[in-house]
């Protein structure tokens, strides 16, 4: 009698984490980078809030008086909108009487009932707006509100695109290596031989002037993301020089993996946690460049409303005493800025713990 | 060393070349013909007519980059197209207002950062450390625009300690009274990055072997951080010094616009705006040159500074 032996039952496989899973367990810990991940959250919220138009929908509305005073300081003396309204009254009060000289006198009554059947209406215009006005009444918070969203738009597009130059090259460079390699640290050379701020002004001179990069904030994006492209594009090279000669690669060519498949679906994911990083990075840089291109009159166009105009408006406001809008964009730019490099140090740390 | 720099300077050619190559795919190709560029800027159609003769447009591309090299190496950029001044005059006037509130801003910037930094490094870990830290990251975080705004309004306008902005002809006054403000608003806001910068320079160092065995041996503490750790660090800073280094030409193109100073900065902010391509261009391609060849005297001076690196 033979019993049949039958095999223990196996323990349940235990899936083992991968890089993002366990990244993401290291970060839970960082209180530091899940409040600034919170405070980054928000501010996309609202980005997407203000595009949608679910918020900040009527921030060009000239809702105030001319510098409306935010509603903390609602007392407060508003000499600027007085002189306004005085200079309104005075426009209001009958004119010179010239009946006698006018040989269009005889015409003046049928003129007065034409006008007075035309309706006009007359808003009324708030004392005080919750964050105060700007020059034309328009609510800085809601202006605020928009111009985080062109803002923030305009450096996570412009670092999404430099990422991906810089990858295409990175990767380009670093897999082939030869004449690619030489061409392309050619270019980086070339690149960054001329400081970084020069290089941007001369795109920004002939973007201004020819208007061959396109119309409202795409200018800028592409500004931003040509010449910002090579710091990623060098560290992308060392990645794919270090990993092209790895042993899963070569076991993907004795596959028959093509030299396509093996940068991008092969060695790609394995470096893709090194071009989080460095897009996360660029996208504060690109805020930063974006509000001094903008203020400069080189960035967002005139009709659109970004941190770097607010703070252009705010210098001469800033003089009569009306602080709120320096403040508001001040203050908007300091906090996501704050949070978003906090992140990038926590991911960092939580991407590659031996870095530390 | 002589072979390290020849071969060096050697490798400077491509790089000028692919310069040119570049700026001239940017303003000939892209920005394409001034007519076009210059239109509604200046109404004399005279004056369009003979910078499009002396730009050769109606040539072929190989004829107009031969013009625009010519230019680069006889430093004849010709005219401005706005205020037809002569391209090198105005490059050789705007350096010195420039120089004067930079090379001051370099120097004080560098010493209290590292000053400040040995400081902060030898507290590492504690209360005062992680607060000053905290501020730095906070302090960075603040648009330049917003502290320049601020620090202008404060100090300029309403306690009046300093002129709004001005710059007058003789060097002493300028010095004197009308830079001292960018300067230390520069000084400010260039702080706060490069100490937390060289603080990790000087933390490196002090977990190094070499600092161990003084301390075993009985170096006081003072002498262990001012004597070995700082000479040390110095290398890592050298470094991040010769890097800013080419930028101290451009200056704070921000301060010159705020504090009406004339320099090359605000130059070329107002060349973009009046889109002044000759000045522009001289400016880039000197400037990338000017880098290049500092870049070459930061790598010869390591030698001098550190004995252990060797020449490949």
């Amino acid at each position: 009698m033979s019993a049949v032996l039958r095999n223990p039952p196996l323990p349940p496989m235990q899936e083992s984490p991968g890089l993002w899973a366990l990244a993401w367990r290291r970060m839970r810990q960082d209180t530091v980078g899940m409040v600034s991940l919170v405070i980054v959250a928000i501010f996309l919220a609202m980005m997407a809030g203000s595009y949608t138009g679910l918020i900040a929908k009527d921030w060009n509305k000239e809702k105030g008086v001319s510098y409306a005073n935010p509603a903390f300081l609602a007392g407060a003396e508003n000499l600027e909108a007085r002189s306004m309204a005085a200079k309104d009254a005075t426009a209001k009060a009958p004119p010179v009487d010239l009946s006698d000289i006018d040989p269009l006198a005889p015409r003046y009554k049928e003129w007065e009932e034409r006008a007075a059947r035309i309706a006009v209406t007359e808003t009324k215009r708030a004392e005080v707006l919750p964050f105060g006005g700007d020059k034309w009444g328009r609510d800085v918070l809601q202006k605020a509100i928009k111009g985080s969203q062109i803002s923030i738009f305009v450096g996570l597009s412009a670092a999404l695109l430099a990422t991906f130059i810089g990858t295409m090259l990175g990767a380009a460079a670093g897999y082939w290596g030869g004449w690619a390699n030489d061409v392309l640290e050619w270019v980086y050379n070339v690149f960054t031989s001329i400081p970084y701020i020069l290089l941007i002004l001369a795109f920004a001179a002939v973007a201004t002037a020819t208007g061959k990069f396109g119309k409202g904030i795409v200018p800028i994006v592409l500004i931003l993301s040509l010449t910002g492209w090579t710091g990623i594009y060098r560290l992308m090279r060392a990645e794919y020089i270090k990993h092209s000669n790895r042993e899963y690669v070569k076991a993907a060519q004795a596959i028959g993996a093509s030299n396509w498949s093996r940068m991008f679906i092969h060695i790609l994911p394995n470096v893709s946690h090194v071009a989080l990083v460095q897009l996360s990075q660029h996208v504060v840089g690109f805020i930063k460049a974006e509000v001094i291109l903008s203020f400069l009159g080189f960035g967002v166009p005139v009709d659109m409303v970004s941190w770097g105009t607010m703070l252009a408006e705010a210098q001469n406001e800033l003089v009569i005493g009306k602080w709120w809008q320096l403040f508001a964009a001040g203050a908007s730019m300091a906090i996501l800025v704050t949070a978003f490099s906090l992140l990038t140090d926590s991911m960092r740390d939580a991407l590659d713990p031996k870095l530390k | 060393m002589t072979a390290y720099v020849l071969r060096r300077l050697w490798q400077i050619i491509p790089t000028i070349a692919g310069v040119i190559l570049l700026i001239f795919f940017l303003f000939n190709w892209v920005g394409g013909d001034p007519a076009m560029v210059l239109a509604g800027k200046i109404s004399n159609p005279e004056q369009i007519a003979n910078i499009r003769r002396q730009l050769g447009i109606d040539e072929p591309y190989w004829y107009q980059l031969w013009v625009f090299v010519k230019q680069v190496f006889t430093f004849d950029f010709g005219r401005s197209w706005s205020t037809n001044e002569e391209v090198s005059r105005i490059l050789i006037t705007r350096v010195g207002p420039t120089l004067t509130i930079m090379i001051p801003v370099l120097i004080i910037t560098t010493s209290l950062a590292v000053v400040f930094s040995i400081m902060v490094a030898y507290v590492r870990g504690t209360l005062t450390d992680r607060m000053i830290m905290i501020v730095c990251t906070v302090a960075m975080s603040v648009s330049f625009l917003v502290y320049i705004i601020v620090f202008q309004w404060l100090f300029g306008f309403i306690l009046g300690w300093f002129p709004v902005q001005g710059w007058s002809e003789s060097f002493g006054k300028n010095l004197g009274y009308y830079a001292p403000l960018p300067i230390m608003l520069a000084v400010f806001v260039g702080l706060a990055p490069e100490l937390r910068l060289y603080r990790s320079f000087f933390l490196d160092e002090i977990n190094q072997d070499y600092v161990r065995t003084a301390r075993a041996k009985g170096v006081p503490e003072k002498s262990v951080m001012l004597k070995h750790v700082l000479r040390n660090a110095m290398i890592p800073i050298l470094t991040n010094v010769g890097i800013a280094l080419p930028g101290i030409f451009v200056g704070s193109f921000l301060l010159e616009v705020f504090f009406s100073i004339p320099g090359l900065g605000r130059e070329i902010i107002t060349a973009v705006n009046r889109s002044d391509f000759p000045v522009i261009k001289a400016v880039t391609v000197y400037l990338a040159v000017i880098t290049m060849f500092i870049n070459l005297l930061v790598d010869v001076m390591y030698k001098v500074v550190d004995p252990r690196v060797s020449f490949k």
